[in-house]
């Protein structure tokens, strides 16, 4: 797979002990990297089964009980399996590291045991799955959860386990961006990644064990009838829904914070221009992390939640839309006036800016609680969160892998089928959900198997949307995988980028660097620094000659 | 590394603290008890939390050492404290004041109306 002569991780140590048992956080990346892709690719094909089942409101593939299953089983397995771990466990596991300048991360023994733990809650899900699966919806919500037959307990424990992975990744990250920076290093010298990747730790090490109550409490439920839920012995099934939304509203945060810290990466490397407004993108991650906390009942404006209670949330949520629009507005700035080059990397992260806009819009939207009264539980809710979490978190993935592509696996992959596949996946994506958001308006139910004929020729139009995406995630596959074997090597700084993974080789070395790295300019300084043959050049004297020239004029 | 390293030096109490606090909780407990069998109403449960939460405090402060520890320490406990707290009072804001603004809304509409009738006497 790899042609240089040169020892790097990939081929440091060989046989399969090697890379089971290895404590190197690049190979545990790669491990993530199989597992996760073989989930995105289960959720991937159910999508595809759900949408050719919607192509007419008769049964084309499958009977109604089985599409209640299908659809549940696309959101558990894309939410626990692929969304929540994909870009911290994969992308922050390679890259956050070599970007601070640090060997490793601060525990190595930890973060393969919280692949051993993702693989044994996956294998949970699997199992659930052959054994009756679960109709519930990914939500889980009382009282049908606890009612239904078919293998709940078995699939919740699973997110039980699930869960501790994404712990142990998360207080790896705080320790390790603590304590293992590179000297000179600074906070306000850490790429933004490093603060979304940071910012997401707090909320999973803060919202998941909520997460772990939450499933604990329903399984009681489902076993032993404890009552906790049931109103017949005092309990409350509106109580469910706020355990389960107090994690996973932050939840939905662990998904696009870390993808946010990619394009904020990508879009400075690509428009080649110093960040716009650093310190603001930085603290209002925090700031997203903090209000994830305080808007949870939005998700529960008909559940006959107290009004009181719903105007409260329904205010909080507009909070969300502040530090969120800092961020849109300072990457389009960071973009104006900048040397834009459209790379693949940039074509997603463009993608990202123009569907995550629209999603956080439709976010608001469904934010007012007057409007969320009619459209809850429509296509139009299902197409604003896939627009936020696959136009946002997936795009923002898409992004960093092609980014991060040559320095995990020292390949170039064929950059015109990029392009082109970005292009494809973008035009299939708005085929697909933004005939939703009109679905939704017109009053289209989610989750229905059946639907009136009114609706039949949008639903056909996102199915055919759907099929385009998987012909753009196809041919990906095709040119990722060929460029593993036939690539082109990679230099050691393809894309001209100023973070500390691009100064060492493309794979980098098994330890991260040959020597000890140390900070000494900003990670987007590219007002002064430019890179040439992997070499930085300042050209700090000749700025400073044309502004004089400039004010003696 | 710009960080100060905050594992400091081993902190050893003496026993005589340690005996301190634990007779401090024990005379906390005979207070709790005490108190249990006088009637304040409302405000038993006021106190017995009270109480507790002073107990919980002194665990925390001597025999598990934040007091003496890096702040840091005290600062994330108190945060995730913090978030404990939002969680349980914006749940009550609902289970607490749900029918709070519409109290119409429990019952029927149309008195006369047919599903009404095999309730009716």
């Amino acid at each position: 797979m790899n042609t240089s002569s040169e020892s790097n991780y990939l081929n440091a140590s060989r046989g399969w002990k090697s890379w089971l048992f290895t404590l190197d956080h690049k190979r545990i990346a790669i491990l993530y990297f199989f597992a996760i892709m073989f989930f995105f690719f289960v959720g991937g094909v159910l999508a595809l089964l759900i949408r050719t089942e919607l192509l007419s409101p008769k049964q084309v593939l499958v009977g109604a009980e089985t599409y209640n299953q299908l659809f549940t089983l696309h959101g558990a397995i894309m939410i626990f399996l692929f969304i929540i771990p994909g870009i911290p466990a994969i992308l922050g596991n390679f890259v956050l590291p070599l970007m601070i300048g640090a060997k490793d991360v601060a525990f190595p023994r930890l973060n393969l045991a919280s692949w051993y733990v993702y693989m044994l809650g996956s294998l949970f899900a699997l199992y659930s799955i052959v054994t009756g699966s679960v109709d519930t919806g990914w939500t889980f919500y009382t009282p049908y959860s606890t009612t239904t037959s078919g293998s709940v307990i078995s699939m919740t424990l699973g997110v039980f386990i699930l869960g501790f992975s994404s712990i142990f990744t998360g207080l790896n990250f705080i320790v390790t961006i603590h304590k293992l920076r590179a000297p000179g290093m600074t906070w306000y010298k850490m790429p933004l990644f490093a603060w979304g990747a940071y910012a997401t730790s707090v909320i999973q090490i803060l919202a998941t064990p909520v997460l772990g109550i939450t499933m604990i409490l329903l399984i009681l439920e489902r076993a032993f009838g404890i009552g906790i839920f049931d109103p017949a012995m005092g309990g409350d099934p509106v109580l469910y829904q706020h355990f389960f939304w107090f994690y996973s509203h932050p939840a939905v945060y662990i998904m696009i914070l870390p993808a946010m810290g990619i394009i904020s990466e990508v879009i400075s490397v690509f428009s080649h221009k110093k960040i716009f407004g650093y310190k603001a993108i930085a603290f209002s991650s925090l700031g997203i992390a903090l209000v994830s906390f305080l808007v949870w009942g939005h998700h529960m404006f008909t559940s006959g939640q107290s009004e009181l209670a719903a105007m409260i949330f329904s205010f909080l949520t507009f909070l969300v839309g502040i530090p969120s629009g800092i961020k849109m507005f300072n990457w389009m700035a960071t973009m104006y006036k900048g040397s834009v080059s459209l790379e693949s990397p940039m074509l997603y992260a463009m993608s990202f800016l123009f569907l995550f806009g629209i999603g956080g819009f439709t976010g608001i939207m469904l934010g007012a609680l007057s409007v969320d009264v009619h459209l809850h539980d429509t296509y139009f809710v299902v197409a604003h969160f896939h627009y936020v979490m696959m136009g946002g978190t997936v795009m923002g993935f898409l992004a960093g892998l092609h980014y991060w592509w040559p320095k995990m696996w020292g390949r170039m992959y064929n950059e015109a089928w990029a392009r082109i596949t970005a292009v494809i996946i973008f035009i299939g994506f708005n085929l697909t959900f933004f005939t939703q958001f009109i679905l939704g308006t017109k009053g289209m139910p989610r989750r229905y198997y059946t639907y009136m004929d009114q609706y039949q020729p949008l639903h056909a139009f996102s199915s055919v949307g759907s099929y385009i995406i998987g012909l753009g995630f196809t041919i990906m596959a095709v040119y990722l995988i060929h460029s593993l074997f036939r690539g082109k090597a990679a230099v050691k700084n393809p894309w001209g980028a100023l973070t500390l993974e691009w100064t060492t080789s493309s794979p980098p070395v098994e330890h991260n660097f040959e020597l000890q790295p140390v900070v000494v300019d900003g990670p987007y300084d590219y007002d002064r620094i430019r890179i040439e043959n992997d070499q930085r050049i300042y050209k700090e004297v000749k700025m400073k000659s044309e502004t004089e020239t400039k004010v003696g004029l | 590394m710009t960080q100060h390293n905050p594992q400091s030096t081993n902190h050893v109490l003496p026993l005589k603290v340690y005996f301190a606090v634990g007779a401090a909780l024990f005379v906390l407990t005979a207070i709790t008890v005490g108190v249990s069998f006088i009637q304040f109403g409302a405000f038993n449960m006021v106190i017995a939390l009270l109480i507790a939460a002073v107990k919980a405090t002194l665990v925390a402060l001597f025999f598990m050492h934040l007091f003496y520890d890096n702040k840091f320490f005290g600062a994330i406990l108190s945060i995730s404290l913090l978030f404990v707290a939002v969680f349980i009072i914006l749940t009550m804001y609902d289970t607490e004041k749900r029918a709070a603004i519409y109290q119409e809304k429990g019952g029927p509409i149309q008195k006369e109306a047919v599903i009404y009738q095999e309730k009716a006497p």
